[in-house]
């Protein structure tokens, strides 16, 4: 260790924010709020009274809570190019690049934890607003649209934001395709330049940062929405 | 769509010459539950000191413990897997740095994960404590004192005993999460479940076989887990408790 080079760090900051850390955030919002969409619907199916559709959304959810992300990310990098040859009538299978691949992956993993998440703010609901929703003549999607997510949503914010910052932790994850993430960047120069120390402890602090304001603030939040409820 | 399914792959000899690749994959789960069981024991052992400490009134070290908890949840888990096994051989005395760096690959990625694991597990662990002393009725410390134990003794006898009884279904997640985490080992070379799958898909090109019997692997032990758990704390259920009732 012949003392820590700042200089790197300074010299490569456009490449690790411009590049890296922009396909971090990218992926980050993209997929919360494709899981978002899928997961509150998952939710919905969850609560049904129909077995079939609940239990399809209950074997969902267990079965991708019981692996790891890594694995997930694997089988959809090899497995989705080919079902995207199938659907196009392609021989063999069409890359899709990795960005859309890991994004596919992100929504459709982070869906079963976002599912779980809408299905407690949706039970978090008293009964009786349902019955009324029906009494005014609503039928089900207006009623879930108009009255029981956006109050489930609200109550939830919190946890969706929470789930949120462990999605953007996650996304180092992508490292396994060697794609240029954040993380994936600062382990470009490492690697490139013999700078192991200096890249990794400054993407630590880059990460801590980041992710310890986000849930300073969520915090915060969560204490101004205890009051005003 | 042309894909050559080949489900004897499993019974073919691995490249590393020592048997099948079902022996690849079933020495990778021994990787993966003696990494899982290695870093559970830091994981428990740090997690109940810091989870006590992080309740003991005393404004400092609360402040310690939090810093600890905060540190750990902050930072991806791949980006601490990396600093234990590029940075930390290069941050201690050149001695030491030189003694790792020359020890047993196989070994020393496997302890890098252990160590990895273990405190970013203790982190959660020590969440779950605090939470669990914070959720027990306040007199229950109170008659502790009040019988004349001192604190050490209120926390060995009362409220440790408690805790340890209300948080064992949030520990049985963590202990599923240790093991789905122990996948990310696979990034400095060692080959548990996710690594052992990947090799095989790398060597044979069978790639749907090789992720599908990952997949099994991991709902297998993930069943078993839950099983024994569901034993354990039916067994250390605390009568009377709403929370416990399952």
């Amino acid at each position: 260790m012949h003392g820590f080079d700042f200089e790197v760090i300074i010299r490569t900051l456009p490449y690790l924010f411009g590049i890296g850390m922009v396909f971090t955030i990218k992926l980050t919002v993209l997929s919360t709020i494709g899981a978002l969409l899928l997961g509150t619907l998952l939710a919905m199916m969850r609560l049904s009274s129909n077995r079939l559709i609940s239990g399809i959304a209950g074997t969902y959810v267990n079965f991708l809570r019981a692996l790891p992300l890594i694995l997930i990310i694997f089988w959809f990098y090899f497995l989705v190019p080919y079902i995207y040859g199938w659907i196009m009538g392609a021989s063999g299978p069409i890359s899709i690049g990795g960005f859309t691949s890991a994004l596919i992956t992100f929504t459709i993993f982070e869906a079963a934890y976002f599912c779980e998440i809408m299905r407690a703010g949706i039970q978090s609901i008293p009964r009786g607003q349902i019955g009324a929703g029906y009494a005014l003549g609503l039928n089900y999607w207006q009623m879930m649209w108009h009255i029981v997510l956006p109050q489930a949503f609200r109550n939830m914010t919190p946890v969706i934001l929470t789930q949120m910052i462990v999605l953007f932790q996650d996304t180092s994850l992508v490292y396994v395709l060697s794609l240029t993430d954040f993380l994936g960047a600062a382990s470009n120069i490492a690697q490139r330049d013999g700078r192991l120390v200096e890249m990794f402890v400054f993407a630590a602090v880059v990460y801590f940062i980041i992710s310890y304001t986000a849930s300073r603030t969520v915090k915060y939040l969560q204490r101004r929405m205890a009051i005003v409820r | 769509m042309n894909y050559n399914w080949n489900w004897s792959v499993f019974f073919d000899p691995a490249p590393d010459g020592t048997g099948t690749y079902l022996y690849t994959l079933i020495r990778g789960v021994y990787w993966t539950l003696g990494v899982s069981a290695c870093a559970w024991i830091i994981a428990l052992a740090l997690g109940v000191l810091v989870g006590v400490f992080n309740t003991s009134g005393i404004r400092w070290v609360e402040r310690l413990c939090t810093g600890y908890v905060e540190l750990f949840r902050n930072v991806p888990l791949l980006v601490q897997i990396f600093l234990w096994y590029f940075v930390m051989p290069e941050v201690v005395p050149t001695a030491l740095g030189d003694m790792i760096k020359s020890a047993d690959p196989t070994w020393s990625t496997f302890w890098t994960a252990v160590i990895a694991l273990g405190l970013f597990t203790s982190a959660r662990v020590a969440e779950q404590i605090r939470a669990g002393i914070g959720s027990l009725a306040a007199g229950q410390n109170m008659a502790g004192t009040a019988l004349g134990l001192t604190r050490t003794q209120v926390y060995r006898y009362v409220l440790l005993p408690m805790t340890g009884r209300i948080i064992l279904p949030p520990l049985t997640s963590e202990i599923l999460n240790l093991i789905k985490n122990t996948s990310v080992a696979f990034t400095i070379g060692l080959l548990e479940i996710t690594g052992a799958t990947r090799a095989m898909q790398e060597f044979t090109f069978q790639v749907f076989e090789s992720f599908a019997a990952g997949t099994v692997l991991y709902l297998i032990i993930n069943t078993l887990v839950v099983i024994a758990m569901r034993y354990v704390e039916k067994w250390a259920r605390i009568p009377g408790f709403i929370g416990t009732d399952r």
